[in-house]
């Protein structure tokens, strides 16, 4: 099946989304979308898979123009899509999942499907135990899960949106060499949504690069054998960079400066948790110090943050903060005293959808009765304009972009604080939103706070992290040299490899 | 076994019918994600409508016996479709918040059925008698307990049978089941989720219709005012939930409190005695006795209590039983879907 794209235009208001978009995909290929947040690449997805109708243009399978609208309309015609979170229910089986959205018959025939599963999960190499609940599963299960389910539905060309978050290395190695096959041998398309270019490098024979709705470049991959060099990868990656983003960005370096006393101390400190048997955990946090948290979401790593902002019950062990012992303390106690936990759901527990910037400018402001809008109104508009955030004073939170709303949070949060508790502080921003957001982290740092941080970008990790902890189904390890650890070496580790 | 003992049974299982039916009707329509709050205000004006219904025919001589009383469960069973309608309507169309609607639906059809059923109150009308299942009755014990009661009760074991059936094995139920939990996953493999809101919605409602049909027609004949099943709405909301969304348990969990409530009609009748010694106390208390104990069992199943109860088991059945105790509501329950 070879497709085609000509003239998509999408808009969202003001934003063109997708602006004249043409581009053909042949069978047998995988090919990388790249671009950064806005890009319009998931938009683009979303339209060949039927999640989004196009405002205009047409989609060309095997040079015939079809028209269809809806998910399931799209997967008749072969094309499926692999959404971030797999759009799976969660209460169901395996089996169950993958029995439903197929459409024979009124009962379920479990056993033939059953059969069909290992059937199609062996041979991708895939484990999957058809009578786990979805809940009990890792991100790459059910991956792999809703990948098998839509070619058994006969998918001809696979959609992946950023499949390779929160997977470890292994389970990316199994990922991609099902895709290779599914390509190179079985002759599907394969197109891989992804911000990582170290996964587009390596596993994509093409890429196509979106900026601002435009389509701005395509290119051939460096054939991805064993000479496949660093320095081919180095410069591939600058060209990759150069087009998505039109300028050369620097890496960024950690600035260096003196790290000072001791902030959070933990000994022994076992987390209470139902599901995790969770082992204690000693580590030291000294002021001007960032530790990275590595591990798959739910290895308990999430649990030891909040353990230590005191948002989770403790059940042994000792731990204090800035010289204090905290076990007795509440998180608004320790916050009052300069320690800020920042959540991962930006929506749910970081910022409050419905209230606008000035409102949540005043929940921070001082704790007088009444509120003094005037000032807070000078407030909110000193943030924006420090944070570049593109956003008005009286637009509410959930109006504003991903990107934009995580410079809100970080704008929030106090200017000298002496710990942060940030779960994946950069998730789901682009390269240029992460390090600005780094960059104002780090200059707390250097005014003497310490940083405790977790996520699933390996990068992110080994770029500014002083000290690593990996965290495998409860238990940790403190990584020992993190200058001498590669990206590689850390994704096994997070998949509970320690030897080598 | 004593044959006094096993009709009190049996008269359990028939009072408790109605709150079977109601709770199996919102369990569906729960597990479609939509919660319909209006039970309480819906069982009282399904309950007068049928019972005006029967009557009206009965007064005209309109039909013969068993077709006034098919008129009046019809009756009843549109109204409570109506109710559940507007709830779907204005959730799924208007995009109202679902506990309010049905909260202020509620209290409007309770009011509705104190006004409409003005001029019927306390007057007999057609009734639903017993019709023992030949040979079915004459097995010892169970027998006598199931099988010599009217034919909403009968219905009511086929319905629990039938929703979990339909519920668990079959391609619809687990479409019922996705578009609770996690619309979008139904969306994306075809599922028309309004649409199966909606009728899931209406089906739940017509059950608590009927259910509100089984007061006026046969558990407590006619109509009063304050009507006989007030509260029972809400009991049949906490069915629900005691049941985890689950058919079987649903009509366990309805049992039980019928069986609280014999209890304690007993003991205000016969007093209390313990050890041949009679126990003196203010004997309304025993009337919000099966309300304690909904109220304890709800903890215990909803709560943290079971998790910690089960940290005392050893691991191999903690796991086996968290599955059989699961009590997680629908993921989706209560809020609104939106196809992109």
């Amino acid at each position: 099946m070879d497709i085609e794209l000509r003239n998509i235009h999408k808009r969202f208001g003001a934003i063109h989304a997708n602006n004249d978009i043409n581009v053909k995909f042949s069978h047998g290929r995988i090919v990388g979308i790249l671009g950064e947040n806005g890009a319009g690449k998931s938009t683009l997805m979303k339209i060949l898979s039927g999640f989004q109708p196009a405002d205009e243009g047409e989609i060309l399978i095997d040079n015939d123009i079809i028209d269809y609208t809806g998910p399931t309309a799209a997967i008749a015609n072969g094309i499926g899509m692999l959404q971030q979170d797999p759009l799976d229910v969660g209460a169901f089986t395996v089996l169950e999942n993958f029995i439903y959205g197929g459409v024979e018959g009124i009962t379920l025939k479990r056993a033939e499907a059953a059969a069909r599963l290992k059937d199609l999960s062996r041979r991708f190499g895939f484990e999957l135990d058809p009578f786990q609940p979805i809940d009990n599963l890792l991100i790459a299960q059910r991956q792999q899960l809703e990948i098998i389910r839509l070619l058994a539905l006969g998918v001809e060309t696979l959609i992946l949106d950023e499949p390779t978050t929160g997977i470890s290395a292994d389970q990316k190695d199994i990922l991609f060499d099902a895709l290779r096959r599914l390509a190179h041998d079985e002759g599907l398309v394969v197109l891989l949504v992804s911000h990582k270019l170290e996964d587009v490098i390596d596993l994509c024979d093409e890429v196509v690069v979106l900026r601002n709705g435009v389509m701005v470049g395509e290119m051939d991959m460096p054939v991805s054998d064993d000479n496949l060099t660093s320095a081919v990868i180095a410069e591939t990656k600058q060209q990759l960079v150069t087009m998505m983003f039109g300028e050369v960005l620097e890496a960024q370096q950690r600035p260096q400066y003196e790290i000072g006393a001791p902030v959070l101390i933990t000994e022994e400190l076992v987390v209470h948790d139902q599901r995790l048997d969770m082992q204690p955990i000693t580590l030291t946090a000294q002021s001007g110090e960032v530790i990275g948290l590595a591990g798959l979401g739910g290895s308990g790593q999430e649990l030891f943050m909040r353990a230590c902002a005191r948002l989770q019950r403790i059940d042994s062990g000792a731990l204090s903060f800035d010289g204090q012992s905290s076990l007795k303390s509440s998180y608004r106690q320790l916050f009052r005293r300069g320690c800020v936990f920042g959540a991962a759901g930006r929506l749910e527990e970081g910022l409050i959808a419905g209230l606008t910037l000035t409102e949540h400018s005043a929940l921070v402001s001082d704790d007088k009765l009444q509120i003094d809008w005037k000032s807070v109104e000078k407030q909110t508009a000193s943030r924006i304009d420090r944070y570049r955030i593109k956003g008005r004073n009286s637009d509410t939170i959930e109006q504003l972009s991903g990107g934009n709303q995580q410079r809100v949070l970080i704008g929030l949060l106090p200017d000298d604080p002496k710990l942060l508790i940030l779960e994946q502080p950069t998730r789901g921003l682009d390269v240029d939103s992460a390090r600005w957001i780094w960059t104002q982290l780090l200059e707390r740092c250097q005014r003497g706070a310490a940083i405790i941080f977790n996520s699933s970008d390996l990068e992110e990790l080994v770029t500014y992290s002083d000290r690593i902890f990996v965290f495998y189904a409860g238990q940790n390890h403190e990584v020992p040299d993190v200058n001498q650890t590669t990206i590689d070496e850390l994704g096994h580790m997070i998949g509970g490899d320690f030897n080598n | 076994m004593n044959e006094e003992f096993l009709n009190t049974l049996g008269s359990i299982i028939g009072t408790a019918t109605p709150l079977v039916i109601a709770s199996l009707g919102e369990t569906i329509t729960e597990r479609a994600g939509v919660v319909n709050l209006s039970l309480d205000g819906s069982l009282a004006l399904a309950a007068v409508t049928g019972f005006a219904a029967a009557w009206t025919a009965q007064e005209m001589g309109l039909l013969d016996v068993p077709m006034q009383l098919a008129a009046g469960i019809a009756a009843a069973m549109i109204i409570g479709a109506l109710i559940a309608l507007l709830v779907g309507f204005s959730s799924i169309k208007l995009r109202r918040d679902q506990v309010a609607v049905g909260f202020v639906l509620t209290l409007l059809a309770a009011e509705l059925a104190r006004f409409l059923g003005a001029d019927y109150t306390r007057i007999p009308g057609p009734q639903i008698t017993r019709w023992a299942i030949p040979i079915l009755e004459d097995i010892p014990v169970i027998g006598t307990i199931f099988f010599q009661q009217n034919v909403l009760v009968y219905f009511s074991y086929f319905l629990m049978f039938a929703i979990w059936f339909w519920l668990f094995r079959t391609r619809g139920g687990l479409a019922l089941r996705a578009i609770g939990e996690r619309p979008e996953a139904a969306y994306a493999r075809g599922a028309p989720v309004q649409r199966l809101r909606y009728w899931y919605t209406f089906l739940g409602g017509a059950l608590v219709g009927l259910a509100g049909a089984a007061y006026s027609l046969n558990v407590k004949p006619g109509w009063s005012s304050p009507p006989a099943m007030q509260g029972d709405g809400w009991i049949a909301l906490a069915i629900v939930i005691f049941g985890g969304w689950h058919p079987f348990r649903a009509v366990l969990g309805a049992y039980l409190f019928a069986a609280l409530r014999a209890v304690s009609s007993n003991i205000q009748t016969n007093g209390l005695f313990i050890f041949g010694q009679e126990i003196n106390f203010p004997f309304v208390l025993l009337n919000t006795l099966p309300w304690l104990l909904m109220i304890v069992t709800l903890l215990i199943v909803s709560g943290g209590l079971t998790e910690r109860l089960l940290q005392y088991m050893p691991r191999g059945v903690q796991h086996r039983l968290r599955a059989f105790l699961r009590s997680d509501p629908p993921k989706a329950l209560g809020t609104r879907f939106e196809a992109e």
